[in-house]
């Protein structure tokens, strides 16, 4: 086996027991949670008498002792049975499932901005060590830290849907016009500026700092002085050969970040109507969707470990020094 | 005395960061003696509608005619209290994992490290909403959530501090003098290892601020306080025709959460000296 192969079949393997650890989590949370399962669908099909309830209780297993129930619970788990979403009327993993593609674009889309613009930003701040563009950058960092991600969404939409009108405020796509996959890409694009600017803009701040920071260390090595020594220029030097070496402690942070970009396109998703995990969420939420609720938790966070292992595998790409074993 | 007289001449070189104490304790004040300078219950419907800021609604109504300076003011109470109390309990739960897993290392700290691990790799703001969805909201679940997904960077952060500490010659002499490992944790390591852990959880008051802002603005806040969140959400409902409705409670939630971050940096030039940023 490769050594590369290798590697991915062993970071896979570490998924089972993080599946597992959040399997337990879910299954306490839903134990320590007033009320259960049945209770729920009791509830939501209008009241109903003590021995239907039962009877409910009987048919999902609630009545049995807690570690055979877990048991169960982990069994079902295993044949990808996320549990069935009563208010829906739909397996979980189904519901969950369709949504991915829209959060993971939006991820994408937001992370690309935030990495090109961080790092450019980054070098000019760093190129310019304490000049106005270095002044100025730092004080809009400290800002955007400080900006509830949701609010500057709305605050975009007042601005560019409202006002100027020039990008819609929801939704992903144009309903109902027929139109070529090329329209159709540049439709789905024109709704997804503002989501992945309110999305990514905090990242852009964070990565021009980091990127600062790392460029100004690389600066201190020998071989900056080598490359000044050759007579080459400045820009030169910053761009093309510190640049590079200062480009892996950002793309590590933006990998140890994913989880916190996943928490943040909720409330974005939120905010501009945009058909992924987030709105799911919010849905789940308004009908009390319990069993949906904690299936988006589970494979979300599936989902950030798979996605950290794809950021690991990148690294390769970027140094070919590092190999994985 | 001279400690705390030392401590403020280093903080005050740092402008912005008495500046952002200004402010802070603006909004403290604000949160203590506001609903009590302007008396109106912001739960009240006290004039039409969606009114602009004018001289009897200072900051005018929202969408069910309630006033929205009040809002700011009760609201400035649940951000700060909600804020400062999450930061305080995962302070110090981040603070017993820490020490016990950096002190005593092995399977102890590895059994402890990889719950922390597992902490962090799940989105916690997915987690937060869950745990608030669960046992419904009210300033106390809503504090324990965001609490019970701050801890695990505070541990890391602490469990380091242990580490580079536990081996040192003054450790080994406490141990050598027959101290406790209680002892030798809390009188002589941890006073070693306070000061980022100090500015690590005063930049978390902003964060739990702002991630409570999140979570009502998704509905998921105590129905019987208002706060911040929750105003930008009603606002939202009226955004094209009356954008300031939630432009007013986010510009307060950015100025709180800037002067806090500002406090934070000003007291990590202060505390941790050697650790000047360039």
């Amino acid at each position: 086996m490769s050594p590369t192969l290798a590697f991915l079949t062993r970071r896979l393997l570490q998924l089972v027991p993080v599946v597992l650890a959040i399997a337990a989590l879910n299954f306490a949370l839903l134990h320590l949670a007033p009320g259960d399962a049945a209770d729920i669908v009791a509830a939501s099909s209008g009241g109903a008498s003590a021995e239907f309830t039962a009877e409910l209780r009987a048919s999902f297993g609630l009545d049995r002792p807690l570690h055979e129930q877990f048991v169960l619970f982990i069994g079902r788990l295993l044949t990808l049975d996320l549990g069935w979403s009563h208010i829906q009327q739909a397996p979980v993993l189904e519901l969950v499932a369709e949504r991915i593609p829209a959060t993971l674009l939006l991820m994408v889309a937001a992370i690309t901005v935030a990495l090109a613009a961080g790092m450019l930003l980054g070098i000019l701040a760093a190129m310019r060590h304490r000049g106005w563009i270095d002044g100025i950058l730092s004080v809009v960092a400290l800002v955007v830290y400080a900006t509830p991600q949701f609010w500057l969404g709305l605050m975009l939409i007042v601005l560019f849907s409202v006002t100027l009108g020039v990008l819609p405020s929801g939704g992903m796509m144009t309903i109902a016009t027929e139109m070529g996959w090329a329209a159709r890409a540049a439709d789905i694009g024109r709704h997804l500026v503002l989501p992945s600017l309110t999305l990514g803009l905090f990242y852009v701040a964070l990565y021009t700092r980091l990127m600062r920071a790392s460029m100004l260390e690389v600066f201190t090595l020998d071989f900056i002085t080598t490359a000044r020594a050759k007579g080459l220029s400045e820009t030169r030097i910053g761009f093309v050969h510190a640049a590079r070496n200062a480009l892996l402690p950002v793309v590590t942070l933006a990998g140890v970040q994913i989880g916190h970009i996943l928490g943040g396109s909720i409330l974005v998703e939120t905010v501009f109507g945009w058909p992924g995990l987030g709105r799911l969420v919010f849905d789940a939420l308004l009908q009390r969707d319990l069993p949906l609720l904690l299936g988006i938790l589970l494979v979300s966070s599936v989902v950030v470990v798979l996605v950290n292992l794809v950021v690991d595998l990148l690294y390769g790409l970027l140094d070919p020094r590092i190999v994985h074993r | 005395m001279m400690g705390l007289l030392v401590f403020w001449r280093r903080f005050r070189r740092n402008r912005a960061a008495v500046a952002g104490l200004a402010v802070l304790l603006l909004v403290v004040a604000a949160a203590i003696i506001g609903p009590v300078l302007h008396p109106i219950d912001p739960f009240d419907m006290i004039g039409r509608p969606t009114q602009l800021p004018s001289a009897r609604f200072l900051l005018g109504t929202d969408v069910s005619g309630r006033d929205i300076l009040a809002g700011l003011l009760h609201g400035a109470r649940v951000s700060l209290v909600v804020g400062i109390v999450a930061s305080l309990v995962a302070t110090a739960f981040g603070l017993l994992v820490g020490a016990v897993a950096g002190y005593y290392g092995g399977a102890v700290d590895n059994v402890l490290m990889r719950c922390t691990d597992f902490f962090l790799t799940i989105p916690s703001f997915v987690l937060a909403i869950v745990i608030v969805a669960i046992f419904q909201p009210s300033i106390v679940t809503v504090t324990s959530a965001i609490a019970a997904v701050s801890w695990p960077s505070v541990a890391r952060l602490v469990r380091g501090e242990f580490i580079a500490q536990r081996d040192r010659d003054y450790v080994r002499a406490c141990r050598a003098l027959g101290m406790k490992d209680r002892e030798i944790i809390l009188r002589q390591i941890l006073p070693n290892a306070l000061p980022p852990v100090i500015v690590v959880s005063s930049l978390m008051v902003a964060t739990a601020i702002l991630t409570e802002s999140g979570l009502s603005f998704l509905g998921l806040s105590d129905p019987d306080v208002i706060s911040w969140g929750y105003q930008i959400g009603v606002g939202r409902t009226v955004l094209r025709v009356a954008w300031w409705m939630s432009a007013i409670p986010g510009i307060t939630i950015l100025v709180t959460v800037l002067a806090i971050n500002l406090v934070g940096e000003g007291l990590n030039d202060a505390l941790n000296p050697r650790l000047q940023q360039r």
